[in-house]
């Protein structure tokens, strides 16, 4: 762990929701001298899904991005569960860091039991083969997302929401305690949606710590207990989700009319929105 | 297909048609006259030099060439097509063959043929410090900027070598200068071999032994990095390898064309495409089909010789077709 982290430590918990999954520091993120992430800094519970939320450009995949180290030029410092990423090799951030990506995509051939396999990546030995304990976590991944009768067929052939699951699946067999996800539910049919949180909540109740960045708002306010809103590369709000999500502040980040609903079916929060009154323009 | 099937069979095909390509040619040997010579030279009982001759110094060392390059082809071709995620990338994606062309064809010119092999080795590996650094200016080695680099760096070192031919060529050189243009072992001895099996052992070996990494790459970059890869560094390494075998590859045999785009497919079509099984088994499919080539080249149409690259279009491409076609009801 290093010195100088912020105010109370990593690891410490200040949200009030038990000890941080996630604690980011001033993260900076510079590419072609444009600042896409600005001295972000921001904290996630272990066992809860963490809901990033913001208008499109606001900097939600660039942060995603930069906690999986695909940025080049990063300021800033990381913690996962206490461990500070910033000291690890790459490889060893991968066995605690898992990302599923908005719209993954390969021309190869590939089977589901192939694409989930490629989570298993950081673990191996470059020189010997799958050893028979990587290769259990693959069929348990298969399994604990309902997969093992698609895991022969081609990752192309699946449906939007199969293909997700197969992308959680991959990230599964990393083995990691934070799961990271871009708009998992972009051009899901509702079932799929719903499916996936579901999955996502349950993977959070098991111990995982969530954050997946999320576009609707009434997905966000049902499924996740904390919430980070972003805006113009920075942390503009973040806290417990029914805190941070109310009509005043989403119709600000959004430049919408907003309202809380609540959804006869589950009598879970949601939103109900409608442009803005065009005199008020 | 199951890999290990695949190159046990690709195995055996080497051993044969390493055999068979001993036998055939301008002289016709039985595999017991060949057996003679091999052991003659290894401290057997003597046979008549000039079989000793053709075995040892002209056919060997010809088709050890022809088996390591196109071994060296198809490691170098899976590479380019798994770093730039481009079905199309072949060896000599970034101005590899244009720029070692322009080498050899200058130096045949000047009437220093004995430098042809380092002239070709120096303007193939120009090419590609132009075309990485190009690709690394214009904002990094994404797969899109590294074969658009490619395509200039080849195009202007084309152009320079199409200036050098048109300007400088006369009827003697001509053919001389085409068939290296059309990729050839005719005239691999064994420095040649030498130069080929260096070229594998330094950067083909250590490439056979990144199957996981390209692997990564199946998703793109930032899956790539998401899974532990630093993703400039390894792509870095990965093509500077990839032209270090090629450069050192062209610079024995020319540009020969079509194993190392093709190959990588037809074996991916056979086998899937994990690329630890796809490295070894495009190498040893590269080495079975180029020896063939070579063989058909320089025995078809006796006593006249094609160009090896010719034939490999020729066979190979519709090969290619046919598995193609069957591999729609896989898809």
């Amino acid at each position: 762990m290093s010195a100088g982290g912020p105010a109370g430590g990593p690891g410490e918990g200040r949200v009030g929701l038990g000890p941080a999954g996630l604690t980011v520091a001033g993260l900076t993120v510079r590419v072609a001298g444009r600042t896409l992430l600005d001295d972000a800094s921001l904290e996630a519970p272990v066992g809860a899904v963490t809901a990033l939320v913001g208008p499109n450009g606001a900097g939600k995949s660039t942060l995603l991005r930069a906690l999986v180290a695909a940025h080049a030029r990063v300021r800033g410092q990381i913690w996962a569960g206490g461990v500070d990423l910033g000291a690890l090799s790459r490889r060893e951030r991968a066995r605690i860091v898992a990302f599923v990506e908005q719209d993954a995509h390969t021309d190869l051939a590939l089977s589901v039991r192939e694409t989930v396999a490629l989570g298993r990546i950081p673990h191996e030995s470059r020189w010997r083969a799958a050893d028979a304990r990587s290769a259990a976590v693959v069929e348990q991944a298969l399994t604990g997302l309902g997969l093992e009768h698609l895991a022969d067929r081609h990752i192309g052939t699946l449906s939007g929401g199969e293909r997700q699951r197969a992308f959680v699946a991959q990230a599964l067999a990393q083995e990691p305690t934070l799961l990271l996800l871009d708009e998992p539910t972009n051009h899901l049919d509702v079932a799929a949606q719903l499916h996936l949180l579901e999955l996502l909540a349950g993977l959070a109740r098991s111990g995982l710590t969530v954050v997946t960045a999320l576009h609707d708002l009434s997905h966000a306010a049902a499924y996740s207990a904390h919430t980070v809103a972003l805006a113009g590369g920075r942390v503009v709000a973040e806290g417990a989700s029914d805190a941070v999500l109310t009509p005043a502040f989403v119709e600000r980040l959004y430049g919408v009319r907003a309202a809380r609903t609540s959804n006869p079916i589950t009598g879970r929060a949601g939103f109900a929105f409608a442009p803005r009154a065009p005199q008020q323009d | 297909m199951s890999p290990g099937l695949l190159g046990a069979a690709l195995g055996v095909a080497l051993a044969l048609v390493l055999g068979v390509s001993l036998t055939v040619g301008a002289a016709s040997l039985t595999l017991g006259e060949v057996w003679a010579a091999l052991l003659g030279r290894l401290g057997g009982p003597s046979v008549d030099p000039l079989v000793e001759g053709i075995v040892w110094d002209l056919r060997m060392p010809r088709i050890l060439t022809a088996a390591l390059v196109g071994a060296g082809l198809g490691v170098a071709g899976v590479v380019m097509q798994a770093v730039t995620r481009n079905p199309l990338a072949d060896p000599y994606l970034l101005g590899l063959s244009s720029g070692a062309s322009f080498g050899a064809v200058a130096v045949l010119l000047a009437g220093l043929s004995f430098l042809l092999p380092i002239a070709a080795f120096a303007g193939a590996l120009i090419a590609a410090i132009a075309a990485l650094g190009l690709a690394t200016g214009m904002g990094g080695l994404t797969p899109a900027r590294t074969v658009l680099a490619g395509v200039a760096v080849s195009a202007f070192a084309a152009a320079l070598t199409s200036f050098v031919v048109f300007w400088f060529v006369t009827g003697d050189s001509y053919r001389e200068v085409l068939s290296w243009l059309l990729g050839s072992v005719a005239g691999a001895r064994w420095p040649e071999v030498l130069i080929a099996a260096g070229a594998v052992l330094i950067a083909g070996v250590p490439l056979l032994l990144t199957g996981r990494t390209l692997d990564a790459f199946a998703f793109g970059d930032t899956a790539a990095a998401a899974l532990g890869i630093d993703v400039p560094r390894t792509r870095w390494l990965m093509l500077g390898l990839a032209a270090l075998l090629t450069g050192g590859l062209v610079s024995v045999s020319g540009s020969i064309g079509f194993v190392g785009l093709v190959l990588p497919h037809a074996v991916r079509l056979l086998v899937g495409p994990g690329h630890r099984a796809l490295l070894p088994l495009s190498a040893l499919a590269g080495g079975v089909f180029l020896v063939l080539a070579d063989t058909l080249a320089r025995t078809v149409f006796e006593p006249r010789e094609l160009p090896v690259g010719v034939i490999t279009a020729l066979v190979g491409a519709p090969v290619f077709a046919v598995l193609l076609l069957r591999s729609r009801r896989l898809a």
